[in-house]
């Protein structure tokens, strides 16, 4: 007869055969995603995506512009994403977290943060593009920092309570105000957590293109100016790979890759300070 | 002069020795609940100044909580709080007005005419105001487990110093010498004040916490278990530290370790469930008890 051991041992393989299973399904989309995508990229990858603007089909050009673009507009949403996501974090954590309207914030933060970009887009479209008639990098900052601004608000709540109460009430203890306790003490500690959360965010947005389409738009030529509608390299990427030339879905592809890569790093990076901060 | 009958309260009445030195800190009749749960009934605290006093007892008994009725940390938690008085040099300072008094008033008598009025809770919201920042200056606090800022040796002591007080380099040096050597850290750190306080061992960081402590030159030292995640020889040197803070500082201390309290204390608490079961010289109680819980618990029977 068959053993009760027998039959747990059966169940228990199958089931780690289950987990083995789901884990190559996802790692083999995930490499195969990479592969095609260096594999497509690398070829396009020259000096000139670097110091060129995009190019009209059938000529030489690169990505200059788009970068340029991507990165100012990146920039300017992560400085609003981060003085609001970090103070808004704060007051979760430290002060009206557990008051119902602290509830209702923390519940509105997690709608925010799985919202569609696209709406994200709309709503800044007609918040900021129809009433200035027209298209603007700022917009487009406006447009990703809504995204980027949950993610910071939700990990700044998430790496505070993590901190010890000890630490904050040994600092109210000695006769520190409180909002002293938060900058000074509880901030401090959770340095690297923070600048997690930050990288994190940028990391979201740097691929958006959805909330860009409807605000930035996208510029054929170099522009700086925040006023006039912004490249960037989502926008480009989107363009160029639906376009029918090689030449600018081959650029797509470097685009694309740059954003992996990119992005990539930041994950590593987070990585890195999470773990150091743990040794610490 | 203080004429000793009028001062005499309940809780100095269960006192059987004569020596009443003065009293820097005295919880009178405190009530304490978390939420619906009362943690302490009625309990009465006399801390004699420039004396250790102990406070032991079974787990949950409420040692920690009474600690912490005292400097009002509980206050940082809605639903905790506290009835009774807490009287710290003659003020209460367990009562504050709150903003708006005259609103509070108002709200506070159309409960009475709804609810039946409380006279003690009708005395709290009238009592005036203490700054809690500046009380719990005053009574510094040291923790369970270590809790260094993240920052350095110098600056974690430094820290309470500047909220208060301006001063110069020189003098900072000065002070944060003192309260490392009062608290016989400076040896060990002295050729590294500039590196993290985190990188102190377990022993070193409740030194440096009590360095913190002392550095704002409180009237009464809070200590809440604070030998418990420190080994033998940790221990020895943190009892040896308070029994010589002693002579400037005032030491309330909550533990364990009995063996502790009879080594340092010289008046001790015993608390089970919530009440002050009895008070009293270390000797005395250890020795003598009046209470056969108290017997029970210092000879090892239960706790």
């Amino acid at each position: 007869m068959l053993g009760r051991d027998f039959l747990r041992n059966l169940v228990n393989r199958l089931f780690i055969t289950a987990c083995l299973l789901a884990t190559v399904a996802a790692i083999t989309a995930l490499v195969f995603i990479l592969w095609s995508l260096v594999v497509q990229g690398i070829g396009g990858i020259d000096l000139d995506v670097f110091t060129k603007d995009t190019p009209p089909p059938g000529s030489e050009g690169g990505l200059l512009n788009a970068m340029v673009g991507s990165l100012m507009m990146c920039a300017m949403a992560m400085a609003i994403a981060i003085i609001v996501g970090i103070l808004a974090g704060t007051w979760l954590a430290e002060y009206g977290g557990h008051t119902r309207y602290g509830a209702v914030v923390r519940f509105l933060n997690d709608v925010l943060l799985s919202a569609p970009s696209i709406l994200v887009g709309l709503f800044v479209y007609e918040l900021l593009v129809r009433p200035f008639e027209g298209f603007s990098g700022y917009a487009g900052a406006v447009a990703l920092a809504f995204l980027a601004t949950p993610i910071v608000t939700r990990t700044t709540e998430d790496i505070l309570n993590l901190q010890s109460h000890a630490l904050r009430e040994a600092g109210i203890a000695l006769g520190t105000p409180k909002w002293l306790v938060t900058r000074k003490i509880i901030w401090r500690a959770a340095g690297a957590g923070l600048l997690t959360g930050g990288l994190l965010g940028f990391a979201r947005i740097s691929g958006e293109t959805a909330p860009l389409l409807f605000t930035a738009l996208n510029n054929q030529f170099f522009s700086a100016d925040m006023t006039k509608p912004m490249a960037s390299l989502p926008a480009v990427i989107f363009q160029f790979a639906l376009s029918a030339y090689d030449d600018w879905r081959r650029l797509a592809w470097a685009g694309a890759l740059i954003i992996a890569v990119v992005v990539l790093s930041i994950n590593i990076i987070v990585r890195f300070i999470a773990r150091e901060k743990k040794h610490a | 002069m203080i004429d000793l009958a009028d001062t005499a309260t309940p809780a100095a009445a269960i006192m059987n020795e004569p020596p009443y030195d003065e009293l820097v800190l005295e919880a009178r009749n405190v009530d304490f609940f978390y939420g619906k749960n009362q943690a302490l009934f009625g309990v009465d605290l006399p801390v004699r100044r420039n004396a250790i006093t102990a406070l032991i007892g079974p787990s949950g008994c409420g040692k920690s909580t009474l600690l912490r009725v005292l400097n009002r940390i509980y206050a940082l938690y809605p639903g905790q709080r506290a009835v009774g008085r807490v009287v710290l040099d003659g003020e209460d300072v367990l009562h504050e007005q709150r903003r708006l008094p005259w609103l509070r008033k108002r709200v506070s008598m159309v409960m009475e005419t709804q609810t039946g009025a409380d006279p003690i809770e009708e005395e709290q919201v009238l009592r005036v105001g203490t700054d809690l920042a500046r009380l719990r200056a005053r009574v510094g606090m040291v923790f369970q487990k270590p809790t260094p800022f993240p920052m350095s040796i110098y600056d974690n002591i430094a820290f309470g110093v500047r909220i208060y007080h301006r001063k110069s380099k020189a003098e900072m040096d000065e002070i944060v010498e003192t309260a490392l050597r009062r608290a016989a850290l400076w040896d060990e750190v002295k050729d590294k004040l500039h590196s993290p306080g985190l990188g102190l061992s377990g022993g070193q960081q409740q030194r440096l916490c009590v360095a913190r402590g002392i550095a704002v030159e409180p009237e009464v030292l809070l200590l809440d278990e604070p030998a418990s995640a420190l080994d033998p020889i940790s221990t020895a040197k943190l009892e040896e530290t308070l029994v010589e803070l002693k002579k400037d500082f005032t030491v309330v201390i909550v533990t364990h370790n009995l063996q502790q309290a009879a080594r340092i204390a010289d008046y001790t608490g015993f608390m089970f469930l919530g009440r002050m079961i009895e008070f009293g010289p270390t000797n005395d109680l250890f020795l003598q008890p009046k209470s056969d819980k108290t017997r029970d618990y210092v000879t090892g029977r239960f706790g």
